[in-house]
Protein backbone atom coordinates (compact mmCIF):
# COMPACT_ATOMS: atom_id res chain seq x y z
CA UNK A 1 0.00 0.00 0.00
CA UNK A 2 1.61 3.22 -1.18
CA UNK A 3 0.21 6.76 -1.14
CA UNK A 4 -0.32 6.38 -4.88
CA UNK A 5 -2.67 3.43 -4.33
CA UNK A 6 -4.84 5.43 -1.91
CA UNK A 7 -4.91 8.45 -4.21
CA UNK A 8 -5.87 6.22 -7.15
CA UNK A 9 -8.68 4.68 -5.09
CA UNK A 10 -9.84 8.22 -4.25
CA UNK A 11 -9.71 9.02 -7.97
CA UNK A 12 -11.88 6.01 -8.82
CA UNK A 13 -14.41 7.03 -6.17
CA UNK A 14 -14.39 10.63 -7.41
CA UNK A 15 -14.98 9.38 -10.95
CA UNK A 16 -17.92 7.23 -9.86
CA UNK A 17 -19.43 10.25 -8.10
CA UNK A 18 -18.90 12.37 -11.22
CA UNK A 19 -20.60 9.72 -13.37
CA UNK A 20 -23.50 9.72 -10.92
CA UNK A 21 -23.87 13.51 -11.23
CA UNK A 22 -23.66 13.38 -15.03
CA UNK A 23 -25.83 10.35 -15.70
CA UNK A 24 -28.61 10.45 -13.10
CA UNK A 25 -31.52 12.89 -13.14
CA UNK A 26 -32.94 12.27 -9.67
CA UNK A 27 -31.92 15.30 -7.61
CA UNK A 28 -31.47 13.20 -4.44
CA UNK A 29 -29.08 10.83 -6.24
CA UNK A 30 -27.15 13.80 -7.63
CA UNK A 31 -26.70 15.19 -4.10
CA UNK A 32 -25.54 11.80 -2.89
CA UNK A 33 -23.04 11.52 -5.73
CA UNK A 34 -21.64 14.91 -4.71
CA UNK A 35 -21.17 13.43 -1.22
CA UNK A 36 -19.21 10.52 -2.74
CA UNK A 37 -16.96 13.02 -4.54
CA UNK A 38 -16.39 14.96 -1.30
CA UNK A 39 -15.40 11.70 0.40
CA UNK A 40 -12.95 10.91 -2.38
CA UNK A 41 -11.29 14.28 -1.80
CA UNK A 42 -11.18 13.57 1.94
CA UNK A 43 -9.48 10.21 1.31
CA UNK A 44 -6.83 11.82 -0.93
CA UNK A 45 -6.19 14.57 1.66
CA UNK A 46 -5.77 11.93 4.35
CA UNK A 47 -3.30 9.97 2.20
CA UNK A 48 -1.21 13.08 1.55
CA UNK A 49 -1.31 13.99 5.26
CA UNK A 50 0.01 10.52 6.13
CA UNK A 51 2.75 10.87 3.53
CA UNK A 52 3.72 14.38 4.67
CA UNK A 53 3.82 13.13 8.27
CA UNK A 54 1.67 15.83 9.88
CA UNK A 55 -1.93 16.31 10.91
CA UNK A 56 -2.91 19.40 8.89
CA UNK A 57 -4.54 17.33 6.16
CA UNK A 58 -6.70 15.51 8.69
CA UNK A 59 -7.84 18.83 10.21
CA UNK A 60 -8.82 19.95 6.72
CA UNK A 61 -10.84 16.74 6.23
CA UNK A 62 -12.59 17.46 9.54
CA UNK A 63 -13.62 20.93 8.34
CA UNK A 64 -14.66 19.50 4.96
CA UNK A 65 -16.99 17.07 6.77
CA UNK A 66 -18.44 20.02 8.76
CA UNK A 67 -19.12 21.95 5.55
CA UNK A 68 -20.57 18.81 3.91
CA UNK A 69 -23.02 18.38 6.79
CA UNK A 70 -24.18 22.01 6.39
CA UNK A 71 -24.39 21.56 2.62
CA UNK A 72 -26.55 18.43 2.91
CA UNK A 73 -28.94 20.11 5.37
CA UNK A 74 -29.47 23.13 3.11
CA UNK A 75 -29.49 21.02 -0.07
CA UNK A 76 -32.18 18.68 1.22
CA UNK A 77 -34.21 21.67 2.46
CA UNK A 78 -34.06 23.06 -1.08
CA UNK A 79 -35.16 19.66 -2.45
CA UNK A 80 -38.18 19.69 -0.11
CA UNK A 81 -39.08 23.28 -1.07
CA UNK A 82 -38.68 22.34 -4.74
CA UNK A 83 -40.86 19.26 -4.40
CA UNK A 84 -43.57 21.36 -2.78
CA UNK A 85 -43.45 23.83 -5.65
CA UNK A 86 -43.09 21.52 -8.66
CA UNK A 87 -44.03 18.01 -7.44
CA UNK A 88 -40.93 16.51 -8.96
CA UNK A 89 -37.39 15.41 -8.09
CA UNK A 90 -36.27 15.17 -11.71
CA UNK A 91 -33.54 17.71 -12.41
CA UNK A 92 -34.63 17.96 -16.07
CA UNK A 93 -38.09 19.18 -15.12
CA UNK A 94 -36.71 22.07 -13.10
CA UNK A 95 -35.88 24.47 -15.92
CA UNK A 96 -37.61 27.66 -14.83
CA UNK A 97 -34.52 29.81 -15.39
CA UNK A 98 -33.83 28.29 -18.80
CA UNK A 99 -37.08 29.44 -20.38
CA UNK B 1 -2.43 -3.94 6.07
CA UNK B 2 -2.30 -4.22 2.29
CA UNK B 3 -4.93 -6.97 2.27
CA UNK B 4 -7.27 -4.73 4.25
CA UNK B 5 -6.56 -1.86 1.85
CA UNK B 6 -7.72 -3.98 -1.11
CA UNK B 7 -10.69 -5.32 0.87
CA UNK B 8 -11.98 -1.87 1.83
CA UNK B 9 -11.10 -0.50 -1.62
CA UNK B 10 -13.18 -3.20 -3.33
CA UNK B 11 -16.01 -2.54 -0.87
CA UNK B 12 -15.95 1.21 -1.63
CA UNK B 13 -15.83 0.80 -5.42
CA UNK B 14 -18.56 -1.88 -5.57
CA UNK B 15 -20.84 0.02 -3.17
CA UNK B 16 -20.37 3.32 -5.01
CA UNK B 17 -20.99 1.62 -8.37
CA UNK B 18 -24.20 0.05 -7.07
CA UNK B 19 -25.20 3.38 -5.47
CA UNK B 20 -25.08 5.29 -8.74
CA UNK B 21 -26.71 2.56 -10.84
CA UNK B 22 -29.70 1.56 -8.66
CA UNK B 23 -32.95 3.10 -9.90
CA UNK B 24 -34.51 3.22 -6.44
CA UNK B 25 -33.38 6.22 -4.38
CA UNK B 26 -33.59 4.25 -1.10
CA UNK B 27 -31.22 1.59 -2.46
CA UNK B 28 -28.87 4.37 -3.58
CA UNK B 29 -28.77 5.87 -0.09
CA UNK B 30 -28.15 2.50 1.58
CA UNK B 31 -25.34 1.52 -0.82
CA UNK B 32 -23.75 4.93 -0.32
CA UNK B 33 -23.71 4.36 3.42
CA UNK B 34 -21.85 1.07 2.80
CA UNK B 35 -19.30 3.07 0.78
CA UNK B 36 -18.93 5.53 3.68
CA UNK B 37 -18.20 2.66 6.09
CA UNK B 38 -15.52 1.45 3.65
CA UNK B 39 -13.98 4.92 3.64
CA UNK B 40 -13.95 4.88 7.44
CA UNK B 41 -11.98 1.62 7.17
CA UNK B 42 -9.45 3.27 4.88
CA UNK B 43 -9.14 6.13 7.40
CA UNK B 44 -8.27 3.58 10.09
CA UNK B 45 -5.57 2.10 7.82
CA UNK B 46 -4.17 5.62 7.39
CA UNK B 47 -4.23 5.92 11.19
CA UNK B 48 -6.81 8.72 11.08
CA UNK B 49 -8.82 7.22 13.93
CA UNK B 50 -10.78 10.33 14.87
CA UNK B 51 -11.79 10.92 11.25
CA UNK B 52 -12.92 7.29 10.94
CA UNK B 53 -15.28 7.75 13.88
CA UNK B 54 -16.50 11.12 12.55
CA UNK B 55 -17.06 9.56 9.12
CA UNK B 56 -19.28 6.81 10.54
CA UNK B 57 -21.13 9.18 12.90
CA UNK B 58 -21.69 12.04 10.45
CA UNK B 59 -21.87 10.38 7.05
CA UNK B 60 -23.10 6.82 7.58
CA UNK B 61 -25.18 8.05 10.50
CA UNK B 62 -26.54 11.59 10.37
CA UNK B 63 -26.38 12.40 6.66
CA UNK B 64 -27.83 9.05 5.59
CA UNK B 65 -30.68 9.35 8.10
CA UNK B 66 -31.36 12.84 6.72
CA UNK B 67 -31.43 11.49 3.17
CA UNK B 68 -33.73 8.60 4.04
CA UNK B 69 -35.98 10.94 6.03
CA UNK B 70 -36.31 13.28 3.05
CA UNK B 71 -37.03 10.37 0.68
CA UNK B 72 -39.74 9.24 3.12
CA UNK B 73 -41.06 12.78 3.62
CA UNK B 74 -41.37 13.48 -0.09
CA UNK B 75 -43.67 10.46 -0.40
CA UNK B 76 -42.38 9.74 -3.90
CA UNK B 77 -44.55 7.78 -6.23
CA UNK B 78 -43.25 4.72 -8.02
CA UNK B 79 -42.52 6.67 -11.18
CA UNK B 80 -40.43 9.23 -9.28
CA UNK B 81 -38.39 6.52 -7.60
CA UNK B 82 -37.76 4.76 -10.90
CA UNK B 83 -37.13 7.64 -13.25
CA UNK B 84 -36.49 6.56 -16.80
CA UNK B 85 -33.36 8.43 -17.65
CA UNK B 86 -32.05 9.25 -21.08
CA UNK B 87 -28.48 7.94 -21.50
CA UNK B 88 -27.25 11.14 -23.14
CA UNK B 89 -24.25 11.87 -20.98
CA UNK B 90 -23.16 8.31 -20.21
CA UNK B 91 -20.53 8.06 -22.92
CA UNK B 92 -19.23 11.60 -22.43
CA UNK B 93 -18.97 10.86 -18.72
CA UNK B 94 -17.17 7.55 -19.25
CA UNK B 95 -14.68 9.19 -21.62
CA UNK B 96 -14.01 12.04 -19.20
CA UNK B 97 -13.66 9.56 -16.33
CA UNK B 98 -11.09 7.45 -18.22
CA UNK B 99 -9.08 10.53 -19.16
CA UNK B 100 -9.15 11.83 -15.57
CA UNK B 101 -8.01 8.50 -14.08
CA UNK B 102 -5.23 8.13 -16.67
CA UNK B 103 -3.94 11.64 -15.90
CA UNK B 104 -4.17 10.99 -12.15
CA UNK B 105 -2.17 7.74 -12.24
CA UNK B 106 0.40 9.32 -14.56
CA UNK B 107 0.83 12.32 -12.24
CA UNK B 108 1.14 10.07 -9.17
CA UNK B 109 3.76 7.96 -10.96
CA UNK B 110 5.76 11.04 -11.94
CA UNK B 111 5.56 12.44 -8.41
CA UNK B 112 6.92 9.15 -7.07
CA UNK B 113 3.84 8.32 -5.01
CA UNK B 114 4.02 4.65 -5.99
CA UNK B 115 7.69 4.28 -5.03
CA UNK B 116 7.75 3.62 -1.31
CA UNK B 117 5.17 1.92 0.92
CA UNK B 118 3.20 4.27 3.10
CA UNK B 119 4.36 4.15 6.71
CA UNK B 120 2.47 6.51 8.98
CA UNK B 121 4.72 7.98 11.64
CA UNK B 122 3.37 7.99 15.22
CA UNK B 123 3.17 11.81 15.32
CA UNK B 124 0.95 11.75 12.19
CA UNK B 125 -1.57 9.36 13.78
CA UNK B 126 -4.85 11.23 14.11
CA UNK B 127 -5.90 10.25 17.61
CA UNK B 128 -8.14 12.68 19.47
CA UNK B 129 -5.43 13.68 21.93
CA UNK B 130 -3.06 14.50 19.08
CA UNK B 131 -5.62 16.37 16.96
CA UNK B 132 -7.03 18.49 19.79
CA UNK B 133 -4.03 20.81 20.35
CA UNK B 134 -3.87 21.93 16.73
CA UNK B 135 -7.66 22.05 16.38
CA UNK B 136 -8.06 24.28 19.45
CA UNK B 137 -4.92 26.39 19.02
CA UNK B 138 -3.71 26.84 15.45
CA UNK B 139 -7.15 26.27 13.89
CA UNK B 140 -9.33 27.81 16.60
CA UNK B 141 -10.78 30.55 14.36
CA UNK B 142 -11.80 28.16 11.54
CA UNK B 143 -13.32 25.90 14.22
CA UNK B 144 -15.50 28.74 15.53
CA UNK B 145 -16.42 29.77 11.98
CA UNK B 146 -17.45 26.16 11.28
CA UNK B 147 -19.79 26.23 14.28
CA UNK B 148 -21.38 29.44 12.97
CA UNK B 149 -21.69 27.84 9.53
CA UNK B 150 -23.56 24.88 11.00
CA UNK B 151 -25.85 27.23 12.96
CA UNK B 152 -26.55 29.23 9.79
CA UNK B 153 -27.27 25.99 7.91
CA UNK B 154 -29.75 24.84 10.57
CA UNK B 155 -31.59 28.18 10.53
CA UNK B 156 -31.51 28.24 6.73
CA UNK B 157 -32.86 24.69 6.44
CA UNK B 158 -35.73 25.46 8.83
CA UNK B 159 -36.58 28.67 6.96
CA UNK B 160 -36.47 26.94 3.57
CA UNK B 161 -38.78 24.13 4.59
CA UNK B 162 -41.36 26.31 6.36
CA UNK B 163 -44.54 26.63 4.37
CA UNK B 164 -45.27 30.25 5.16
CA UNK B 165 -42.92 32.91 6.43
CA UNK B 166 -44.78 35.21 8.75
Amino acid sequence: MTAGHVVTLAGVLFTLGMLGVLARRNILVILLSVELMLNAAALALCAFAARAGNLDGQIMVFFAICVAAAEVAVGLAIVIALFRLRETVNADQVDLLRR
Amino acid sequence: MTAFFWLFGALIVVAALLAITRRNAVATALWASVAFVGIAGEFVLLRAFFLAVVEVLVYAGAIMVLFLFVIMLLNLRERDLRLTEAPRLHWVGLGLAGLFLFALVLTCRRAGLFDEPLVVRPEAAGETAQLAPSLFQAYLLPFEIASFLLLAAIVGAVLLTKRKLS
